[in-house]
């Protein structure tokens, strides 16, 4: 009879190398500024004074149009009497093919989100666990461990934990600057390619997000064209993240990756991919449908099998085939979504405007890309991180600094506007004006951050656990308030 | 290809093996009753079909949860922004409660300790890469099914060494066979991070005894690793001996303070018992919170659908409808099962007495030309393309005697079942008696194209002088 050792040993050692390192990305200070909105949310009746949630990229405009369309189309739904009868075959449905009729209405959908301008073949739509779960399965089919990405900085925190934390893969960051807009030139994508030589890195492809989170801008056509062709001479891939494609404001074009490979002459396709979701143009995160869609046959192939490990439910391909069918819909809700991006991109634009505030020139996206270089005491990150506390605290708007993005620069912030009502839009602002008028009133304007700064709050704790209290505000706990999927960030950017 | 990774050019996703060979071949030509009789009749898929009459009744009764109302306001909008990797409380709390149920109530589980994931698939992956590090190695007994050769080994470097079990004591675990994998991991120079069951077994269909959990619980003690529990199909347990869960042993030996207590895992999914594979509705259990906060954050690659979330959580909160599937789901894979049985049994093939699961564990050790698997792959071919059932060899199934089949019953309608059954007698019964059921089948056919042609030609009859006819 064995005996068993009566101490509990909480032993991390037991666990894999993955699983008790940081690689997931949560361990960073920058989490105090989620958790200072889940600790007080704004709501505009119960908690005026509450944290208003900046730092969340969700469209939220064009709700009610989704709600309206699935009210009127209950047979969209296998558990309603009109569609029901089709409740058994769609429940077993787990081909990782995936439905004829989603992927073509998805196809659909990619081609109305790019001006009709290129045709997306259906049968290169593979399915995956959001775009979250279709960049790692792109990193596991391209990558080995070891290899490396070029990414153009600032980017998205959470590729640090996509592209790196299973396959362990590195992101090699391609700098940009302000001085020109932050954009990806050819010579820093040859000096990042010389850098991942000399640290001994493989370089597999290069990752672009466009439209740019966080920037908002857009990839014009020649810039485009030198991305196709540099990877292309180098023979490595490139990875077009365009999940943010139909969030262009009003009449501003987005061209796709897919339209310029076209008019390259002997383009290697093999090395072309592009990554999709439906989380951000039309607003449904919940759903989880994400799309790896490759040029390459191969790739194709394989990350259809990997696919099994983050399939769309059977019960949301169907409702989203209804839905993107509908094409009248669709048309509507595209051109209503861009109309209300622009309406509500001007508002805060004007606002911060009339403050003296600067914010980088974009076109599309669910935040813009706010300057406060002047307001730092330093030009440092450490100040940087002084200012966003204070931001985050006395403020009480939580917005996302750029040294979460690695920027390259300190002083940058992103700043969602998607993802609240118009009052609520009104209150940051609001609060942004208040905050610039006293700072224009001390002379010393970093002695309140100074002072913030010691009563800092306590850190986030490794076990991100969000715990159900009675004191949170939310509708009967049904729901939790917070994005699972914060940003995931380095303390510093790298140069 | 040098462009892509060795993850994309290898093999190790399995996907070339015979188990999912007999199913392009099936795709190829399924069976249809009316439109492809002829076809080949799929066997090789552990679905349940039996009981969806029951849930299609129950959204009936339920138009809110269906049209994902509250309390007749619709929450379609906060659906579709709920991405939060903790899940849906309500759903987690109906998973835990309907986990509960699936065990007597023996035992509860705490939803905090739940992790969501995209299926079962999902679910086994996030544990490894939890786990065990790249070369790392779990055991596992055999035969076991076969996608675990792609969800615990493709994209997380794992190795699995096989605990071999044979019918000499009905592909019993035991305590032998445990040390000598063990032993074999380490002549491969692998580092052996715990052993994973499945409990009911696939392929077996067997509960796994008491005995086997008591071994299993101190080989992982004494080795100082992790047990992983797969009970996918912990719902569909028919007859005595029942199901007793490792979380019941651990109870019952009071060891919830112990080391142990803290590497023993579950992995759970409503694919099998509620027949929903297409929903992607996966379960990670831990009593680490280590384990738990790790697979959570891993979960993000693999989430579910918030409205599946949605939907599940009010259909399992129901206790009235979870009771009465469970006994009604039981009954029927029962029924089926006896028939499966006897069907087999005047074609005078055995199985391994079973109590579980949606196939059986079928013995045709007695057909092979010889004692190997090549004339095991002979057989199988014969059965596929000849027979015309897709059935999984138990190569596939890396079990180390030849002549073992898993045969699936749930999947398919009782007629179908009887077609297969009958085919199977015929195949038995040898190549006069298979030629005498073709020409059956083939007089059938004639007789149904006559009877049609009557049917057209009384219709034109009107039209005619009788001379004309």
């Amino acid at each position: 009879m064995v005996s068993f050792a009566t101490e509990k040993k909480q032993d991390r050692n037991l666990l894999s190398r993955i699983a008790s390192g940081d690689g997931h990305g949560e361990n960073s200070s920058y989490f105090d500024g989620w958790k200072a909105y889940e600790e007080n949310p704004f709501h505009p009746i119960d908690r005026p004074d509450g944290v208003i949630q900046m730092g969340l990229a969700e469209n939220q405009l064009c709700g009610d149009l989704m709600r309206k369309w699935v009210l009127k189309h209950p047979e969209a739904s296998i558990c309603t009497e009109q569609g029901v009868n089709q409740f058994s075959d769609i429940a077993i449905f787990q081909d990782y093919h995936g439905l004829p009729e989603f992927r073509q209405a998805v196809a659909k959908f990619m081609e109305k989100t790019r001006n009709n301008k290129v045709k997306f073949d259906p049968d290169r739509i593979v399915m995956s666990g959001g775009a979250t779960g279709a960049h790692e399965t792109v990193a596991f089919c391209l990558a080995n461990p070891g290899d490396g990405f070029l990414v153009p900085t600032p980017y998205y925190p959470g590729f640090d934990r996509d592209l790196r934390w299973r396959t362990g893969v590195n992101l090699v960051p391609v700098t940009c600057h302000s001085s020109d807009g932050f954009k990806i030139t050819v010579e820093a994508l040859e000096a990042a390619y010389e850098n991942a030589r000399k640290s001994n890195i493989p370089v597999k492809g290069l990752l672009v997000t466009n439209p740019s989170n966080p920037l908002g801008t857009t990839l014009d056509r020649e810039c485009l064209k030198s991305l196709v062709n540099f990877t292309n001479d180098k023979g490595i891939h490139l990875i077009a993240d365009e999940i943010y494609a139909a969030t262009t404001f009003g009449q501003s074009e987005f061209i796709s990756v897919a339209e310029v490979i076209e008019e390259i002459e002997d383009c290697n396709r093999d090395l072309i991919h592009i990554v999709y979701s439906l989380s951000k143009d039309m607003g449904l995160p919940g759903l989880r449908v994400g799309i790896v869609y490759s040029y390459n046959d191969r790739v194709v192939q394989i990350a259809r099998k990997m696919s099994s490990f983050g399939l769309v439910s059977s019960q949301t391909q169907h409702l989203i085939a209804k839905m993107l069918s509908d094409e009248d819909f669709v048309d509507e809700f595209i051109r209503e979504s861009k109309l209300r991006l622009a309406a509500r991109h001007a508002e805060i634009t004007t606002g911060l405007d009339g403050l003296g505030i600067g914010w980088l020139k974009a076109k599309a996206g669910l935040f813009l890309w706010m300057d406060l270089r002047n307001l730092l005491k330093t030009a440092t990150f450490d100040s940087e991180t002084e200012l966003w506390r204070v931001i985050v605290h006395q403020v009480k708007l939580n917005v996302s600094p750029g040294g979460s993005f690695h920027c390259h620069e300190p002083g940058w912030f992103r700043v969602c506007f998607a993802n609240m009502d118009h009052k609520t839009m009104e209150t940051a602002l609001e609060r942004i004006r208040v905050f610039t008028s006293q700072l224009e009133e001390e002379t010393k304007p970093m002695a309140a951050t100074t002072m913030m700064a010691k009563k800092k709050k306590k850190c986030w704790q490794s076990n991100l656990r969000l715990s159900f209290s009675d004191t949170r505000r939310f509708d009967d706990g049904f729901f939790s308030p917070h994005s699972p999927v914060p940003p995931s960030p380095l303390v510093r950017a790298q140069t | 290809m040098g462009l892509l990774s060795k993850k994309a050019t290898c093999n190790t996703h399995g996907q070339d093996s015979s188990y999912f060979l007999g199913w392009e071949e099936y795709e190829k030509n399924p069976y249809d009753e009316i439109k492809n009789p002829d076809g080949i009749i799929q066997m090789g898929l552990a679905e349940n079909q039996l009981s969806f009459d029951l849930i299609e009744s129950w959204l009936a009764k339920n138009p809110d949860a269906a049209n994902f109302k509250r309390e007749g306001q619709s929450i379609f909008r906060e659906l579709a922004l709920f991405q939060d990797y903790h899940g849906l409380p309500s759903f987690k709390k109906a998973m835990a409660d309907f986990m509960s149920e699936n065990r007597g109530n023996r035992v509860s589980f705490n939803p905090n300790k739940l992790v969501l994931t995209a299926g079962a698939t999902s679910a086994n992956e996030t544990l490894m890469f939890c786990l065990a590090d790249r070369g790392d190695a779990f055991l596992l007994p055999t035969p076991y099914y076969p996608g675990f050769d792609r969800d615990l080994k493709w994209r997380t470097g794992a190795e699995i060494v096989p605990i071999q079990c044979t019918s000499a004591n009905g592909f019993r675990i035991t305590k032998s066979a445990l040390e000598e994998a063990y032993e074999q991991a380490q002549k491969l120079n692998l580092k052996v991070k715990g052993v994973l069951i499945t409990n009911p077994s696939n392929p077996l269909g067997t509960t796994t005894t008491r005995t086997e959990l008591n071994h299993l619980l101190d080989f992982i003690s004494r080795k100082k690793i992790h047990l992983i529990s797969d009970e996918i199909y912990s719902g569909t347990v028919f007859t005595s001996p029942g199901f007793i869960s490792v979380m019941e042993v651990l109870k019952d030996r009071k060891l919830e303070n112990t080391d142990v207590f803290d590497r023993v895992h579950i992995v759970y999914s409503l694919s099998k018992d509620l027949g929903l594979p297409g929903f992607r509705v996966g379960v990670i259990y831990s009593n680490d919170d280590f384990v738990v906060s790790a697979a959570t954050k891993m979960s993000s690659f693999g989430l579910i659908s918030s409205q599946t979330q949605y939907l599940l959580s009010t259909l399992l909160s129901d206790k009235n409808f979870t009771k009465n599937y469970l006994e009604e789901n039981q009954i029927r894979l029962k029924n089926r099962h006896k028939k499966l049985v006897s069907g087999l049994e005047a074609a005078g093939i055995e199985c391994l007495k079973s109590n579980a699961g949606l196939f059986c564990w079928v013995d045709m050790r007695h057909l092979l030309k010889s004692n190997t698997f090549e004339a095991e792959i002979e057989l199988w071919k014969k059965i596929v393309y000849e027979v015309k059932l897709n059935i999984s060899p138990g190569s596939s199934c890396h079990c180390n005697e030849p002549g073992w089949f898993r045969v699936c019953f749930a999947n398919m309608s009782e007629e179908t079942l009887k077609v297969a059954l009958d085919r199977l007698k015929g195949f038995v019964d040898g190549p006069s008696s298979t030629r005498r059921s073709q020409i059956e089948h083939q007089r059938l056919k004639n007789l149904r194209k006559m009877k049609v042609s009557n049917w057209v030609f009384r219709l034109s009859f009107h039209d005619r002088e009788p001379e004309e006819r």
